[in-house]
């Protein structure tokens, strides 16, 4: 039943904004290891970005399309 | 009733060649079409060109023709400049629009299948870019799939959506409008640079808002319009017109495109039907919504709404959403499919972590993605907003190729949540989708090469040797030319002059 499908997931995301709060205290925790993960991403991404970069932006010019 | 009904995605790439920025870019467009016709007819001069007989750009949904005098000459679309432009093996178009290569969908039937084969034609520009450079003397030339070059150009990723002809587009503009100003919390691809030169170096949500500034209009390529009016409907006019959405942007996350089309086509649902009459969501000032909204990255910016409400865009989302669920619960279980559910869940499910916890959806919605890429060298490096390697993550956020787009990279660390693999897109590449129309007109390509003059959304011309002139087998139904209708047809025409003679029989 859709109607059933519905409720259900509405109660998980009741479910899921209360464990949110319970869980609020430890957040900065998180951001942390969020942090150290967002590093490692920008240490790979640093290896693949074109060189100079305000050349290569400059130079990045387009005419109008629809 | 769902979000079932025939759509597409037409992309049009940035492009450049780095070290040369004087070469004329309709040219290199052009190479970049060349090279993957070249590829897919196997290097047999391919003889199929497009069928401009039905195009009709100037043709206004509001019920009256622009004069070609009238028309700017960038509105013009159906004059053959002789530019490349070809069809494909999938049925989808490949071409140079202005001064971009283009790929536009097969036609698909689903949400799902749009994402599929959009993502093909990121495949089809990776490997035209692969064939131009192995060219003599042909460059690496690079494409992006994003809309600005932030120095006052935008170029399209537009969807369409066939709709009733008896629906009134007074409540298409009066319910598109507001769902198009909110929906950019999950649609937007992201920018660095506010305004359409990206004077001001500050983040928002939208590739394309700032290029905005009518709310109804015909014109594609300026005073962009909210709500597009072009009528060409590629199919049977008295029953069909063809919602052309010029508002979007081209998302890299799969998951944005997914929500992008499946929330569109299931609002469209309730305009059809009738379901929205009630409901007023119209902002007071919507040119400057679009604007306001897509600069608020805290998305708590209130819009003004007629009746003297206030909303949020998240709010406003919420309200079509509410509607779109009692719409689907009010209709039978049969039409409540699970695809439905899905972009329903889904829709929910990122509306609410929007509000709660935005950098929870920085694996599915492309605006959040980019914004921890930045944020996090300007909290690593002490970057202030308008150094230029800030610039360079935006653009290169969209740069397709897989060992250099930052969006890949993501996709390759599963920070960037993908819908299909490899071989899914591979084979979305080179196979029309079996339920459309796309289907006929992509099996001609494909099996009968030598034999198609040209094509188009809603024909198929052959050239015969054994005939005198050209046939040209209309394909104005678009849920028709499918496998389950043509694809014994087909298996029993070894070649094309059969499968007339098997089409003219009955």
């Amino acid at each position: 039943m859709p109607g059933q499908e519905n409720a259900e997931y509405r109660k998980a995301n009741r479910r899921d904004q209360h464990d949110e709060e319970a869980q609020a205290p430890a957040a900065k925790e998180t951001d942390s290891a969020l942090d150290g993960d967002v590093d490692a991403i920008l240490d790979e991404i640093d290896g693949v970005l074109e060189s100079n970069a305000e050349d290569f932006v400059k130079s990045f010019v387009q005419k109008g399309g629809q | 009733m769902s979000v079932h009904r025939i759509m597409g995605l037409e992309t049009e790439y940035g492009i450049s060649v780095p070290g040369h920025p004087t070469l004329n870019a309709m040219v290199t467009s052009s190479q970049i079409v060349n090279a993957y016709a070249y590829l897919v007819s196997h290097g047999a001069r391919s003889k199929a060109r497009w069928d401009y007989d039905e195009e009709s750009p100037l043709r206004d949904a509001r019920g009256f023709d622009m004069s070609r005098s009238e028309a700017d000459a960038t509105q013009l679309t159906d004059e053959d400049l002789g530019l490349a432009n070809v069809i494909l093996p999938n049925g989808a178009r490949l071409y140079v629009d202005h001064a971009h290569p283009e790929y536009s969908t097969p036609e698909v039937s689903n949400p799902r299948d749009a994402v599929l084969w959009d993502r093909a034609g990121v495949n089809v520009m990776n490997a035209a870019a692969e064939a131009a450079v192995a060219a003599p003397g042909g460059e690496r030339i690079l494409l992006y799939k994003n809309n600005t070059d932030n120095k006052g150009a935008s170029y399209g990723c537009h969807e369409n959506y066939l709709m009733r002809r008896t629906t009134a587009f007074a409540d298409i503009v009066r319910h598109l409008t507001p769902f198009f100003i909110s929906r950019q919390v999950f649609t937007g691809a992201g920018r660095l640079g506010i305004g359409q030169e990206g004077q001001t170096s500050a983040f928002q949500l939208s590739q394309r808002a700032d290029f905005f500034e009518v709310e109804v209009g015909l014109e594609t390529t300026l005073k962009r319009p909210i709500i597009n009016t072009r009528d060409e409907p590629h199919a049977d006019p008295e029953k069909y017109r063809r919602l052309h959405v010029i508002v979007g942007d081209a998302n890299m996350s799969d998951t944005a495109t997914f929500l992008k089309m499946g929330t569109t086509a299931i609002v469209l649902s309730m305009i059809e039907d009738g379901y929205l009459d009630t409901f007023d969501a119209m902002p007071v000032d919507p040119v400057r919504e679009m604007h306001q909204v897509s600069h608020d990255t805290t998305l708590t910016h209130v819009i003004a709404v007629s009746r003297g409400r206030q909303w949020t865009a998240i709010d406003m989302q919420r309200a079509f959403l509410e509607h779109a669920w009692n719409y689907c619960q009010s209709r039978t279980d049969a039409d409540f499919d699970e695809q439905t559910k899905e972009v329903l869940t889904m829709w929910g499910d990122h509306l609410d972590r929007l509000q709660s916890d935005r950098m929870s959806v920085a694996s599915t919605i492309d605006w959040v993605a980019k914004l921890s890429l930045l944020e996090g060298y300007v909290r690593r490096d002490g970057l202030a907003w308008d150094d230029p390697r800030l610039h360079l993550v935006d653009l290169q956020y969209a740069d397709i190729r897989s060992d250099k787009g930052l969006a890949a990279r993501l996709e390759q660390r599963g920070r960037l949540t993908r819908m299909f693999d490899d071989e899914e897109v591979d084979r979305a590449r080179q196979q029309p989708p079996q339920d459309t129309r796309a289907y006929f007109r992509g099996e001609c390509v494909r099996r009968y090469p030598e034999s198609i003059a040209a094509a188009s959304w809603d024909s198929v011309v052959f050239d015969i040797p054994q005939r005198e002139a050209l046939l040209r087998v209309p394909t104005l139904e678009p849920t028709r030319g499918t496998y389950a209708h043509v694809s014994h047809i087909l298996d029993a025409s070894p070649d094309a002059a059969s499968l007339i003679d098997a089409l003219t029989e009955d």
